[in-house]
């Protein structure tokens, strides 16, 4: 079996920081697409299961991100449970990974989807940006909030090895 | 296999025939049905596909009572969930009157989620089990047959089953599937053979040596999944020229098949992802670690093809 994703750790009660906030990271970029696609591309509707303005290529990062997005969810969810079985998760860093994940991805989607690449906008036929600011700083405010509680988490691991 | 997925017309429909009629035959119900109209491509014998069905349940249970270990019901549930949902496809969605959205969710059965069923309940394990030595020795060298490898590599099994799917919709193949029904049957019969194959490369308790590992079944499950989501609304766009060749068509009913074929896919993805995590999880090594290294010592469980836990 393959063990090139999933780095192995044999030893048991030994938190395996690395792996936590990674599973962390990878649910959390999971969820936060799961939500954008879910709340704001179906039930919204702000946009639509085939927007005909968009180019070919938005169709096919649409179909790539969709797919890699189930699938980092449930790879996600079975790594963290595989920590938890082996008692080798760090629910700090995996929180501190998750909340990096979310607010990451809404970050790069916020700038480089939307602006960089114009792939397409959070919503159409309205002003645009509040909808950008609110976008873009709700991102940050994810992303920080994640490496705050990963650099809390790092810096008080030598005291108490646990947790 | 077992939770009732939403989204698929007529699914409750489809769970009380797995509850009540999952028995060996099917043909409590097969009677009752109305074949004066004759579906499409099934010209008079609408329940004829419905017999390699019963002969594939029936065989399995044979075989699973005959098991001198005990055969796991799960897998036996895992199994006739994956026949019951052929029979339905090959059966009652068949005789449909023509219609895209039919077709489609008969695909979908065929395609991807009957094999899912058919692989998780394990029948070349079973066969292992209850066949005489010689019968063991042929699936055992088929299974080492470097030809087999090359086949059922996922990323080859991916780029047939999502490619083919491009060869039916955007050719021809479609619209003369449509007059053709020995092309019809031939075309299922892939389907089902191509489904098999894919989830049997990506996941399952069946031996399969020489499984890639984890990454590059990810990746062969991503490149699936993204170019079926792609195809389907390629489908949904062009749904007044494509398939080709139609002389009749129908844009709107071509269009709610795109979105089915849509949302089937990425519940049968999920189901798929969930299966193959599954068997990273229950690997035999990774169970426990501090005394399950004292179970696996004893050599009897084989990498990656014993159900664990």
């Amino acid at each position: 079996m393959a063990d090139s994703i999933v780095p192995r750790t044999r030893t048991a009660d030994v938190p395996d920081g690395r792996s936590s906030a990674l599973a962390g990271v990878l649910i959390g970029v999971a969820i936060m697409a799961a939500v954008d696609e879910i709340v704001f591309h179906q039930l919204l509707a702000w946009h639509h299961f085939y927007d005909r303005s968009t180019p070919s290529v938005a169709l096919l990062s649409d179909g790539l991100l969709h797919a890699a997005e189930v699938i980092a969810l449930v790879g996600g969810f079975f790594w963290f449970a595989d920590l938890r079985r082996r008692r080798a998760l760090s629910g700090r860093l995996a929180w501190g990974g998750f909340l990096l994940g979310a607010g990451g991805f809404q970050l790069f989607d916020g700038l480089i989807d939307h602006k960089v690449l114009r792939l397409h906008q959070i919503r159409y036929g309205v002003h645009l940006v509040p909808y950008d600011v609110v976008w873009n700083v709700a991102g940050s405010v994810l992303l920080l909030a994640g490496a705050a509680v990963v650099w809390w988490s790092r810096s008080r691991r030598p005291g108490d090895g646990r947790r | 296999m077992t939770a009732a997925p939403p989204g698929l017309p007529g699914w409750s429909g489809l769970l009380a025939f797995a509850d009540g009629g999952h028995g060996a035959d099917g043909s409590g119900w097969s009677g009752s049905l109305p074949l004066t109209h004759g579906g499409h491509g099934v010209d008079g014998s609408g329940w004829l596909p419905l017999v390699p069905v019963a002969l594939l349940a029936g065989g399995y249970l044979l075989a699973a009572v005959r098991d001198p270990r005990g055969w796991d019901h799960r897998r036996t549930a895992a199994w006739l969930a994956g026949c019951a949902l052929l029979a339905v496809a090959v059966g009652p969605l068949a005789q449909l009157p023509d219609d895209p959205r039919g077709h489609m969710a008969q695909h979908l059965l065929l395609g991807m989620l009957a094999p899912l069923g058919l692989v998780l309940g394990a029948p070349v394990t079973l066969l292992l089990r209850v066949a005489p030595p010689p019968t063991r020795r042929l699936v055992g060298r088929l299974l080492r047959a470097r030809l087999l490898h090359l086949i059922a590599h996922p990323v080859t099994v991916a780029l047939l089953g999502t490619g083919g799917l491009a060869l039916v919709l955007l050719t021809p193949m479609y619209a003369a599937a449509e007059r053709h029904s020995a092309l019809h049957h031939a075309l299922h019969l892939h389907y089902v053979a191509a489904g098999y194959l894919f989830a049997w490369a990506l996941a399952g308790p069946d031996p399969a040596p020489r499984r890639p590992g984890l990454a590059v079944r990810v990746g062969a499950l991503l490149g699936a999944a993204a170019g079926h989501a792609v195809l389907a609304k390629y489908l949904y766009a062009n749904a007044e020229i494509l398939p080709p060749g139609l002389t009749d068509r129908d844009p709107a009913a071509f269009q709610s098949a795109a979105q089915l074929m849509y949302y089937g896919g990425d519940l049968a993805e999920l189901f798929l992802a969930v299966a193959l995590f599954a068997t990273w999880y229950n690997r035999p090594d990774r169970l426990r670690p501090p005394r399950s290294t004292l179970i696996n010592s004893t050599g009897r469980a084989l990498p990656g093809w014993r159900r664990a836990g």
